[in-house]
């Protein structure tokens, strides 16, 4: 706490939408509760503090860092570090510092071909020297530098030791207002706990009635007007619901969207994804082998569905690589 | 690790009441099986997670077998058998999208009567991985960024 009795408050943003950032604003009035009894001493997306001014700050001279979004370039790992140094407690905030979330999906390709895609093959992109990024670059004033693209997104917690996961994408309002009441009040629970959300499944929150499941067909959403009062999974929608914490109230399925899983897996599941595929591949209603495999081979894009929310952090992270760092 | 010294490491996830007794009875019968593969015995395939699979990948495993009892009838619980053969088909495409060859990944079904079958099963399996070289899987997920 600073001489003023006031939390020391950082905020910041690596490789993230922004969309966490938004979350905070959503206190609505509550942000002013937020700045009389927190000084913010950085938050880049707010207020004008630069690198230099954290790194001249003693180490653990910040209070609570929220930090949001991955590890995708040497800039976010950087300030990870940076932020870990000055901070007592670090929280990976949202779901792309707690697993990764949708940056994490270029977990899925490469850096040369996501670079190729962006930079040379995009429709809009005209590009006619094919110029990609460089870490170091001569300019007539000298040279410069800029982070280096990785291979592979991580999450905050595979690059530092983090303290609490605030799990959302995003957060909800009222789970952050939670959390930061609980840090003002100094009731936090042990580190490494998952905070700002339930111990319960999506489902556990969800007003959907649920019968007995066999599903003869799966549907994409755009393939199905759903019944606005039954299970959306019970329809054959896949829904992230079974294999998601809860926290955030259900938000999706209330509105007849499936849950996409944002919350992270559900507790005490090792990979969110292993266990959604278990969750929809167990239901399908067939009685051979045959008709299993036709069922279940309609499912658009098995990794992009169940792990859209945490590839970084499944059991392994990233689909393979060759020896040169390229995907197979 | 070269190629000429690569010894397959294969994992085995056996159901206790056919696979797991063909593989005893082999055992016992001393029937010529090459020792690259650790058996897990589980009560029933129908209790394999999928995590189960990729964690063996994720820690070292090269190829991963699963065998179970023939359904429809010779589960030992009914049904764990249709479990298996409606999430397994799911699990390898899966496995196809994270780079992992379809030759790595085994499932099928082997009754306690048929140790004839899983010997050569074993030594057909680790053959086949052998060919596709190692997964070192942990390599990559210990490399640095450069």
């Amino acid at each position: 706490m600073a001489p003023n009795g006031k939390l020391k408050l950082a905020l910041y943003w690596a490789a993230s939408c922004g969309g966490c950032e938004i979350a905070i604003v959503e206190l609505r009035e509550k942000i002013l509760i937020v700045d009389q009894v927190a000084d913010i001493l950085f938050w880049p997306v707010a207020i004008d503090a630069k690198y230099k001014d954290v790194e001249a700050m003693p180490d653990k001279h910040i209070d609570v860092c929220l930090f949001n979004g991955a590890i995708r370039t040497s800039e976010n790992e950087h300030l990870a570090h940076l932020l870990r140094q000055k901070s007592k407690v670090l929280v990976a905030f949202g779901s792309c510092a707690h697993e990764g979330c949708i940056p994490g999906l270029g977990n899925l390709f490469d850096r040369q071909s996501i670079f190729e895609r962006v930079y040379l093959e995009a429709p809009s992109v005209d590009n006619p020297q094919k110029i990609l990024p460089q870490t170091t670059t001569q300019v007539p004033e000298g040279e410069i530098h800029i982070p280096k693209f990785y291979n592979t997104v991580k999450t905050l917690g595979q690059v530092e030791d983090v303290d609490y996961f605030l799990p959302g994408c995003p957060p909800q309002p009222h789970q952050i207002w939670a959390v930061i009441e609980a840090i003002l009040a100094g009731n936090l629970p042990p580190k490494g706990s998952v905070v700002g959300a339930n111990e319960k499944t999506v489902c556990d929150e969800c007003k959907h009635k649920r019968e007995e499941k066999r599903i003869k067909k799966f549907y994409r959403i755009h393939e199905i007007i759903p019944d606005t009062t039954q299970c959306l999974f019970d329809q054959g929608i896949i829904c992230a619901g079974p294999a998601t914490r809860g926290g955030c109230g259900a938000l999706c399925p209330q509105v007849n969207m499936p849950c996409r899983g944002c919350y992270g897996p559900a507790p005490h599941q090792i990979d969110q994804g292993a266990a959604l595929l278990s969750a929809v591949s167990s239901v399908v209603d067939a009685d051979t082998e045959e008709e299993a495999a036709r069922i279940v081979g309609e499912i658009a894009d098995p990794i992009g569905t169940f792990y859209r929310f945490s590839l970084p952090s499944s059991l392994l992270h990233r689909v393979r690589l060759n020896e040169g760092g390229k995907v197979a | 690790m070269s190629d000429k010294t690569f010894e397959p490491h294969i994992v085995g996830f056996l159901c206790n009441w056919c696979t797991y007794t063909a593989a005893d009875t082999a055992g016992v019968s001393r029937m010529e099986q090459p020792p690259n593969v650790d058996i897990i015995r589980l009560m029933c395939t129908g209790r394999i997670e999928p995590a189960f699979i990729l964690k063996a990948f994720a820690e070292g495993a090269d190829g991963v077998i699963v065998s179970g009892c023939h359904p429809p009838g010779d589960c030992h619980y009914n049904s764990g058998n249709f479990k298996t053969f409606r999430r397994m088909p799911l699990l390898e495409r899966l496995l196809e999208q994270y780079g992992i060859e379809k030759g790595r990944f085994h499932w099928g079904w082997i009754s306690g009567a048929e140790a004839p079958k899983w010997a050569q099963l074993t030594r057909d399996f680790t053959e086949q991985v052998r060919g596709l070289g190692p997964l070192d899987w942990k390599r990559q997920l210990e490399s640095k960024e450069d």
